[in-house]
Parts: structure tokens; sequence; C-alpha cells
């Protein structure tokens, strides 16, 4: 059991800090501003360009094929520097990784890795949140063509994407969970309508509805086999629990540190509650960023796609939540946004209340009722 | 960096899980059975897992943090009532004076605040002493002894080693332990013992150097992590306890755990579980491999973590089982009774959460002296 850097690594992470010197765009969080955005995508292309992202996707797809854990390390210096953290898509290529043919990963995947092209996520929709697999958007072959119908919500960063991964039902006659499908759907096309939902801190790119008239995609741009859609999309909300494949650790700690050095530069201005409140918090992150190095270690014995991803989650809506709590306490400027938005984090994703469920179910063997 | 458990890693918590299975008490009967904790007291001395601190010829420790922290895990999931923790500080602060390994079974004497090791208060610039009222020696179970710290010279000016904690450097001095207390203790499965206030100390054979302050960050972290590493046991057997009651008991016709209120508490406990294990295995690791300071902050990180959520995950014991819960005889209360123990040695939430603050440079007015 190793914590420290092999030579290889702390090589890596001396190039790293060095890069980020010069290469801090300094952005604002993305949980906070909708300026964020407007620095996204040459944040992740230069991230990319200079060998700071993808690191442990496969090569074939533009990946460097490194162990899991080299994303610590980004993590730790991305929060280190005050840097924007690295951009969350991992789930995405996970899934399409799982699922996907080769011709789909070899058209598909190195545009998500380089961030040439954007992508959003369409498997919620109005009457289908947790009970996902009640979805209604309808698939329908046409030609070499699927035609697309139907409502989907909380389609994060939805208005920036040029592709939606849409899950939509292709054969209503068999059992629900056995009749959906995936797609990689082209949102810039007449029958794609994307709204933006204001989230209760302000912020507008977070939440988006997109509704879907009639819109074409390509029958070979279907991920997976006809039938396989519950699958994928499993498989990519497993990935979308883990703190690993989102990079959420230099987001928190980047907060942390904000507010450590906050209370630091004028420590009369705080109560003893505050304070305590601020120890937490960077004690929670701290456990997360550990918690990340141990299930990326274990990924050096392969990647699973297992239900240990609803732990994470909880670990981690654990971590923001104390984190927003400590923001509202010492008072800065980003503290109301900070700690609205944590809000949301026991939702996204799969509500505490569902993940609890799967942990009961799925880790402890508890009986279903 | 690769943080899972090396296959030796895997065989010794193997072995040590297999021992505390085999002669820990599983039922609150058991504790009464002094056969079988003698059988027990013996194998984990065979074993030689107190020893993993003991100095090897390079002056290093046997083991590292991470193999004591390893069997310090499992032998609290099974309530191993043994002693661990306190032989293995005794043996971790002799080798940092140079001292021999101790001839008899030995513990170390904390503070009556139980957050830090316990200095022998001087009267004068003599070695003879007497030890703050209330000071317990832990983990006392066979342990005939215990080291406490003798407080070197200050550098600077003013005369002499004065009274009170504050010293640059120390060394260490032996307590002999009478037997027993008679108290109720906390901890069912590992009593503490307070030595006669006029204990006189010797100061430990031997030629030794003294202890610094990095030696006694050090040694902190080593009880801090070990500490935490108990109560990721304790949690661990507390969730498979009541995991296995809520499977089993049937209410309404159906098992209880098969209810989501039920289930949802469960849930909680293991999450909480598996939080701590990971920041606690961190702060094993840290106590060997980082500088002292940084090790301290790592392992108070570790213990604040630990000692909050082994309350809760042994709360939550307890409420599964119902009213068999808050009976004597079901070992939920034992679970918890050791957890209540552990997260108070070497300080629990409070100090902690100061000891990390002190770290990031946020003073609390509290004293840094002696941590």
């Amino acid at each position: 059991m190793h914590f420290g850097d092999s030579p290889e690594e702390a090589a890596f992470r001396a190039r790293l800090r060095e890069w980020l010197r010069d290469n801090n765009p300094g952005l604002p969080a993305s949980s906070t501003s909708d300026d964020y955005w407007r620095g996204q995508a040459a944040w992740h292309h230069a991230l990319y360009d200079a060998g700071f992202f993808g690191l442990s996707f496969p090569e074939a797809i533009g990946g460097q094929g490194r162990p899991s854990v080299y994303e610590v390390i980004v993590d730790d210096e991305l929060s280190a520097a005050g840097a924007p953290p690295r951009p969350s898509l991992g789930y995405l290529v996970q899934g399409i990784l799982e699922h996907g043919n080769q011709d789909v990963q070899q058209r598909l995947l190195p545009g998500i890795v380089s961030g040439r092209t954007r992508w959003c996520q369409g498997f919620s929709e109005p009457d289908a949140g947790s009970d996902l697999a009640s979805l209604r958007t309808r698939a329908v072959r046409d030609g070499d063509e699927y035609v697309i119908t139907g409502h989907k919500v909380w389609t994060s960063y939805s208005d920036d994407a040029d592709l939606c991964l849409v899950l939509a039902r292709t054969d209503p006659d068999v059992p629900r969970h056995k009749g959906l499908s995936a797609f990689a759907v082209p949102m810039r096309q007449p029958g794609v309508e994307q709204r933006p939902l204001r989230m209760i801190n302000g912020i507008t790119k977070e939440f988006g509805e997109v509704l879907l008239d009639g819109a074409r995609v390509p029958a070979a741009d279907m991920i997976g086999q006809p039938g396989e859609g519950w699958r994928l999309a499993m498989t990519v909300v497993s990935h979308e629990r883990e703190p690993g494949e989102l990079g959420y650790v230099a987001r928190y700690t980047k907060v942390v540190n904000e507010l450590v050095g906050a209370v630091r530069a004028d420590p009369d201005r705080h109560g003893p509650e505050a304070v305590r409140d601020v120890a937490w918090a960077a004690v929670e992150a701290e456990m997360l960023r550990l918690h990340v190095c141990r299930r990326l270690s274990d990924r050096l014995d392969g990647i699973a796609h297992g239900p240990d991803g609803s732990i994470d989650k909880l670990l981690m809506t654990q971590v923001e939540q104390a984190v927003g709590h400590a923001a509202l306490a010492v008072g800065t400027d980003s503290s109301l946004a900070v700690y609205l938005y944590s809000r949301a984090q026991s939702v996204m994703g799969g509500t505490s209340q569902v993940q609890r469920n799967l942990v009961a179910t799925r880790i402890l063997e508890l009986p279903t009722s | 960096m690769d943080v899972r458990l090396s296959p030796e890693q895997i065989a010794l918590r193997d072995a040590a899980a297999q021992v505390a299975d085999r002669l820990g008490p599983s039922t609150v009967a058991a504790l009464d059975d002094r056969e079988r904790a003698a059988k027990l007291d013996a194998a984990v001395a065979a074993t030689g897992w107190r020893e993993l601190r003991v100095g090897t010829d390079d002056g290093g420790p046997l083991a590292s943090g991470v193999e004591a922290a390893i069997v310090a895990e499992e032998l609290g999931r099974g309530l191993a009532d043994t002693a661990l923790i306190g032989p293995t500080l005794a043996a971790d602060l002799r080798r940092r004076v140079g001292a021999p390994p101790a001839a008899t079974a030995e513990t170390v004497v904390l503070r009556p605040d139980l957050t830090t090791l316990a200095a022998v208060v001087l009267p004068s610039a003599t070695v003879a002493g007497r030890l703050p009222s209330g000071s317990p020696a832990v983990d006392v179970q066979g342990a005939t002894a215990a080291l406490a710290l003798v407080p070197g010279p200050r550098p600077g000016p003013g005369p002499g080693p004065g009274p009170g904690p504050g010293p640059e450097q120390c060394a260490l001095a032996t307590i002999e332990l009478a037997p027993g207390s008679s108290a109720t203790p906390t901890d069912l499965t590992r009593p503490v013992a307070v030595p006669g206030e006029h204990a006189v100390p010797t100061t430990v054979e031997g030629q030794v150097e003294l202890l610094s302050t990095d030696d006694l960050d050090a040694v902190t972290a080593l009880g801090l992590a070990l500490t935490a590493a108990d109560l990721v046991g304790v949690m661990t057997g507390a969730v498979r306890l009541a995991t296995g009651y809520a499977r089993d008991r049937r209410q309404y016709g159906v098992a209880i755990g098969s209810f989501q209120a039920v289930q949802h508490l469960l849930a909680d406990a293991l999450v909480a579980t598996e939080g701590s294990r990971s920041i606690a295995r961190h702060a094993a690791w840290a106590v060997d491999a980082l500088p002292p300071a940084e090790a301290l902050a790592a392992a108070a990180a570790a213990k604040a973590y630990c000692a909050r959520a082994a309350r809760q995950v042994c709360e939550i014991a307890i409420q599964v089982h119902g009213g068999i819960g808050n009976t004597w005889e079901c070992l939920a209360h034992v679970l918890l009774r050791r957890a209540l123990l552990s997260a108070d040695l070497f300080g629990g939430v409070g100090p902690n959460l100061t000891r990390v603050l002190d770290h990031r440079g946020i003073d609390t007015g509290g004293s840094r002296a002696l941590r």
C-alpha cells in the first residue's frame, strides 16, 4: 500500500504543476457561474492538448492508457493551483467503451476525449426521473435512420452540446427494461429544441430541457445493440456516481482552500461554529480524495461497473453539502451559490434515497420488499 | 500510487481476522470466559503483533504503521479483549529513544483528558516526580508497567526543567501498574487503569536519547492511526451484526431488512464505514511515509472522521436491533463502548479538528504543546 508518487508519477506531477503556472484560465466554478462555460471548451482543449486530460482512457480513442490513479494527481494539482476541475465526462466514455461497437468507438470517442465534440446526456424525462425505465421517448426506424420523439429534462450543458446520448424506447412490446436503446443524436438539427432551466442559485447551464420532435439519427449511431439501452444506462450512471470519474475532488478542495484562506485572513470575523464547519469541510474533502485514491487503485485489478458507485455517490454528496454549509457559514462572494448548488447533489445522478436502496439491496444484500 | 493491500498485507489481515473470529468474544457472556480470553491473549502474544514497532538494527520499526493498523482493525472488528495498541505504542516509544524492548508487558500513560501522552510533573530538577492526578494507563490487559514522558531541558532562558507541559524534548519514565481498577469500564473489552497518584516513575534503563517534538508527533500520529483503525474494525463488526439481524428478524410477516426505513439506516452505516476505511488507511501509511507534522495532520483528520462515524454506526446497530439492542446481552453495546473509548484515546472529534485547523494555519487558541 503506497499513497506516494512513483518516479514516473512524480515527474508527471511536476510537469503538470509547471504547466499550470502559465495556463490557469481562472474560471469561476461551474457550479456557481454560467461564465465558466464561456471558457470551458478552451480549458478542455488546453488540458487535452498539453497531455493532461484523458490519461486513463485507451490510446486508441485519444487517451494515454495510464493507470487511473493519474487522475488523482490531476485533481491534486488543479485544486492546489486554484484551477478549474477537469471536464466531467468520463462516465460517457466508460459507457460507450463498454457497450459501443468498434465503429462507434472509433468515430465518437476521440471527439469526446479531446473536447472537439461536445456532449450531453438525455436520460431523464418529466415522468421518468428515479423510475427511469418508464421513459416514453420513442425511436422509430426509418430506412438507415431512427426518428426520435420525446421530452428530456435535467440535460446538463445541452445548449453547448453537439451530440446527446439519448435513451429511447425502440420496442414497446417487450418488458420495459428490455425495449430501450441508446443513440448519439445530433443536437443541431430542426427536430431538436433546447430550453435552459434556471437553478435555485441562478445558473442556467446545469439543467436543461430538450424537446425531440422528429429528430433524426443514423442507425449506425446507435450505441450497443437494440434493447441494450438499459444496460448501457446503468453502466453510465454507475460511473456518473464516482467522484474519480467526475473530477469533483478538485472542485471541493478548491473551495475548501478558499474558505481556509478566508478564515486565516480575518480570524476574528468568524465564530467557532463557522471555523468548525470549515474544519469538517476540510476533513470531508480529504476523505473523498483518499477514497478516490482507493477506488482508482482498485482499478489496477480491472475496471468494474458494479454498485459500489452508490457508496461513492453518497460520500460525495455528504462532502459537497458539508462544503456548502461551510461556505454559507464563512460567507464569501460565491458562498450562497456554492451552498444552493450543493442541494442538487443529493438528487442528480440518482437521488440519495435511490442510492441507499441500491447499497442496501445490491451491496448489503438485504431482501427487497 | 497503489493503495491496495499487498499480498503479504492481505495474509496478515486474514491471520488477524482468524484469531479474532476464533478466540474473540462472540457473545456478551463470552466476555467472562477467562479460559477463552487467556487463549486469545496467548495467540496474539505468539504472533508477535504487539512487537511490530520494535526497532530493528537500522533503527526503523519491524513493520510499518500499515501492518500495525491492519491488525488493530481486525482485532477491533472481533472485539478482541486483549492488549494491542498500548504495547505497540510503548514499543514505538522505546525504539525512538534507543531503549531496549520492555522485559515485561507494558503500555502507555495518557493525560487525564486522554488527548496526549502524559508527562511526569517534576517538582525539581530531579527525575523523580509524579503523574498528574487521573492520568490513565490504557489497554492494560496483562501489562505490569506503563511509559510516560519526562520533560527534558527547555531551551532559552530560565532555570532547568520546569513543571507542566511544553517541553521541546522528552525522556521516558516507567511506572509500575497496580492490578485492575474496580469501576465498570466504558469499554468492556479493554480495561484502563489509573496509576496511583504517588506512583514514582523511574527513567528507562540503558543509554537513551531524548525524544524530539518530531518523535512525539510521530508517536501521536501512530496512536491516532491505530485507534482510527480499531474504530474502522468496530464499525465493520457493527454493520455485519446489524445487517445479519435485519435479515433474520421478522415483523409484519417479513424480514425487517426489507423495509426501506431500516435499509437506509444500514446503508448510511456502510457508507460511513467505507469513508472511514479510506481515510484511516492513509493515516496508517502516513505514520512512516510523511514528515511527522504531516503524518499528525493526516492522522488527526482520519481520527476526527472515524470518531464521528463510529458513534453513528454503532448507534444505528443498536437501533436496528430494537429493544434487544438496548439489553446487556446484545453485542451492539459492546461495540459502541469500544468505539467510545477508542474515539477518546488521543482525542476524539474536537481535539482532532483543532489539530487539523492548526495544521492549516488557523489558530484556535488551543495548546500546541505535546500534541
